[in-house]
């Protein structure tokens, strides 16, 4: 019986700064106090609150140690562990009471208005562990279907709960399941989607690295529900712990006949394979991904036929993203009215953000759909740090746009964000202040598709190719009104047109910062300006004469020698031989470098 | 590590309960009673780690999820030390001093469940100067 238990954040975030190292000093400091019998460490899952990792939990007390270094650890194991006296200024801060009391976790402003179903195990249990997932109800819902329910009765209680597919797209599962169990067929496949690609998504892979087994045993249910034997876990190779642990969990489950033949003597077989994707964004898309599963080359195709009908290997095939899975074991124990009682009448439950951007709580939220996009930003994520002001986030990745902040107090869910012309999307939150310029961000996620796009239909090969060039020309200051017209027919043409998500979706960021911030695009063409001061080949330097007290620091900094004067004098910049880094601005001490 | 195969709810069922122990303790938030116990320096010099331990290992066996053990500093009658304080929320504190792991199980029995605290182990009964 351990008296302290001392969670340390194990997801990738507090991972790339050093958690590995904190755990290894943790048990050799606990060693050497002789605590080794008195407490236990645990690599946990992420804990959400990524930009002040690494994250440690002490309980019983609860103290939360935030941006934990190992040269810390001597301290927290000397004076905490052994003596008792909380380490205070390792605190989060928002959880210091006075003297000894810390405050819990829940309620902090961060974790207070969150409501964790998907999370719910992330950075409580070890997920290298199945018995601590079976000790908070694991594999009860496994449990429950195999031996009280029949296939029928847990489609219909997918159907009843209204969960929609986490992935973006937001289409009903129990829909989804239904179709496939209704196809006869002698080999079937329940499959995930772990080919998480947006940029600065990572609500997927967090929830693997926390809690690996939920995803397991909810492919096990749907397995059930729809008559398939096998299943696929389709995961990118760029997340090794995620990838990791999922090993060890089919291990673990498959010991205890928790995969595999006769499961709890029901005479239903279910086992899961991982299958590795190289990263090519386009494999999150069902079609491609089913072709990558079958070893040739990650290409979409026409639907119809749907996955339902003629799937992996041309037979009926289920695929859902992994946070649509990880929902599915709550909903079976608890039941279809608690999950509606979740979220709004058409999107019940909850969504998992990855929270980005210029925002202070960078990390992972989730919170129950109809949450307004305020509470997120503001409340929950501490709001645009470094005094800039909000400007717009934009949700759903590249095949998403932006929400500008006058309609900051929209409540999030799936029809909501398609009406004002974003979309759900996986989950990637980025937030954007005055100093984004929403052209310079349309481009960038136009270069990602471009890099994307796997080049099979031409609307999208080539048409996101010809909109990027436009772009390129409209922030170089070379385009014209015309362009920006042109532009706009061609976003609708390969919508229209393209063969797969992908390029349907692929103009989303233009046209939503077009109807947005058109202002801003006819200010690049007409006035040749970007008023947000983003585009380098569109702002200029200059000095003002009456602040500069010529003390040459800006000229001897210059990495071209564009800026000449005599000492004590105002100094010049010379526009043509300014390459823009700003290295002067950066090194006035009076601030008399602008940049317009 | 060889498992065996689970062919029952039951066997679920009893795996659950007997990992779910070992996670109680990383749930603080119903906790009502608070025992801390004294492990600064004087405190363990004076024997208070097998005192947390019998408090830890009592707790977890009579299964008394409201209770909650934790260390806390010196607080500055080290020649009472090991001193354990009981706080339960709406009635007053309760400080034992000289405890052993043995007075560690009564004080569980008595006080902590039965609601009867042993006042002959608190401050009061042991004061310098008190009979």
């Amino acid at each position: 019986m351990y008296r302290s238990n001392v969670l340390v954040c194990g997801g990738t975030g507090c991972t790339s700064s050093h958690s590995e190292q904190i755990i290894e000093r943790l048990n050799e400091e606990i060693k050497a106090q002789g605590l080794e019998k008195e407490v236990n460490v645990i690599r946990t899952g992420c804990f959400g609150l990524c930009a002040l990792g690494p994250i440690m939990v002490v309980y019983p007390e609860g103290a939360f140690y935030s941006r934990v270094t190992p040269e810390d650890v001597p301290e927290i194991v000397s004076e905490h562990l052994l003596k008792g006296r909380i380490v205070k200024r390792l605190l989060y801060q928002e959880t210091v009471v006075d003297d000894n009391t810390t405050k819990s976790l829940n309620e902090t402003t961060f974790y207070a208005k969150q409501m964790r179903i998907a999370l719910r195990n992330c950075g409580v249990i070890n997920p290298e562990k199945i018995d601590e997932y079976i000790a908070l109800d694991g594999y009860a819902a496994l449990g429950k279907v195999l031996t009280e329910m029949t296939p029928q009765e847990v489609i219909d209680l997918m159907l009843a709960s209204g969960l929609r597919g986490r992935g973006g797209a937001g289409f009903p599962t129990g829909l989804k399941w239904k179709f496939a169990a209704a196809n006869d067929a002698d080999q079937k496949y329940a499959c995930c989607n772990a080919d998480e690609g947006d940029p600065g998504a990572f609500m997927d892979r967090s929830v693997l690295e926390g809690d690996p087994h939920s995803v397991l045993e909810a492919m096990a249910i749907a397995g059930y529900a729809i008559g398939a034997s096998q299943g696929y876990i389709y995961i990118r190779a760029e997340y090794p712990i995620a990838v990791k642990r999922l090993q060890i969990a089919i291990q673990q489950a498959r010991e205890y006949g928790l995969l595999g033949k006769n499961i709890f003597n029901s005479g239903f077989d279910f086992d899961i394979d991982i299958r590795l994707g190289a990263g090519a964004f386009v494999c999150g898309e069902e079609t491609a991904l089913m072709t990558s599963i079958e070893g040739k080359r990650g290409e979409p195709r026409v639907r119809p036929p749907f996955p339902a009908l003629k799937g992996l290997f041309g037979k009926p095939t289920v695929l859902n993203n992994v946070e649509t899975y990880a929902n599915i074991p709550q909903i079976i124990l608890k039941g279809a009215d608690w999950f509606r009682s979740i979220g709004t009448e058409k999107s019940p439950g909850t969504k998992v953000f990855a929270l980005g951007g210029k925002i202070t709580n960078t990390g992972l939220v989730e919170v129950p759909m109809g949450t307004t996009l305020r509470e997120v930003v503001e409340e929950i994520g501490g709001g645009v740090p470094g005094g800039h002001t909000f400007k717009a986030a934009q949700t759903g990745g590249p095949s998403g746009g932006c929400i500008p902040a006058k309609l900051i107090d929209t409540p999030i869910d799936y029809d909501n964000l398609i009406a004002i012309g974003s979309m759900m999307g996986s989950g990637g939150l980025i937030v954007m202040d005055e100093t984004t310029c929403m052209v310079d961000i349309a481009k960038f996620f136009l270069e990602f598709t471009v890099d994307e796009s796997c080049g099979k239909c031409t609307p999208c090969r080539v048409g996101t190719k010809r909109l990027l060039e436009i772009l390129n020309k409209i922030t170089s200051g070379n385009g014209t009104l015309e362009d920006i017209d042109k532009m706009e027919e061609l976003c609708y043409y390969i919508k229209e047109n393209s063969l797969c998500g992908l390029g349907q979706t692929a103009p989303n960021p233009v046209l939503s910062t077009l109807k947005y911030y058109r202002d801003e695009y006819v200010a690049h063409v007409t006035e040749h300006r970007c008023p947000a001061g983003a585009c380098k080949a569109l702002t200029n330097y200059t000095i003002d004469a009456d602040k500069c007290k010529g003390c040459t620091l800006c000229a001897r900094n210059c990495p071209v020698g564009a800026i000449s004067g005599t000492v004590k004098q105002p100094h010049v910049i010379d526009t043509n031989k300014c390459i823009k880094c700003g290295v002067c601005m950066e090194k006035c001490k009076f601030g008399a470098v602008v940049k317009k | 590590m060889v498992k065996s195969i689970m062919k029952s709810l039951a066997e679920l069922q009893a795996i659950r309960d007997k990992a779910r122990g070992s996670l109680n303790i990383r749930e603080n938030a119903e906790a009502q009673t608070r025992i801390l116990v004294g492990m600064a320096t004087c405190g363990i010099a004076a024997g208070a780690k097998p005192v947390l331990n019998a408090f830890v290992e009592e707790v977890a066996k009579r299964e008394l999820k409201d209770v909650m053990v934790t260390q806390t500093g010196c607080i500055g009658i080290c020649q009472y030390e090991p001193v354990v304080e009981v706080i339960t929320p709406g009635k007053e504190k309760v400080t034992y001093v000289k405890m052993t792991a043995e007075k560690a199980l009564r004080v569980v029995n008595d006080h902590i469940v039965n609601g009867n605290v042993v006042s002959e182990y608190t401050i009061g009964a042991n004061a310098i100067g008190a009979k």
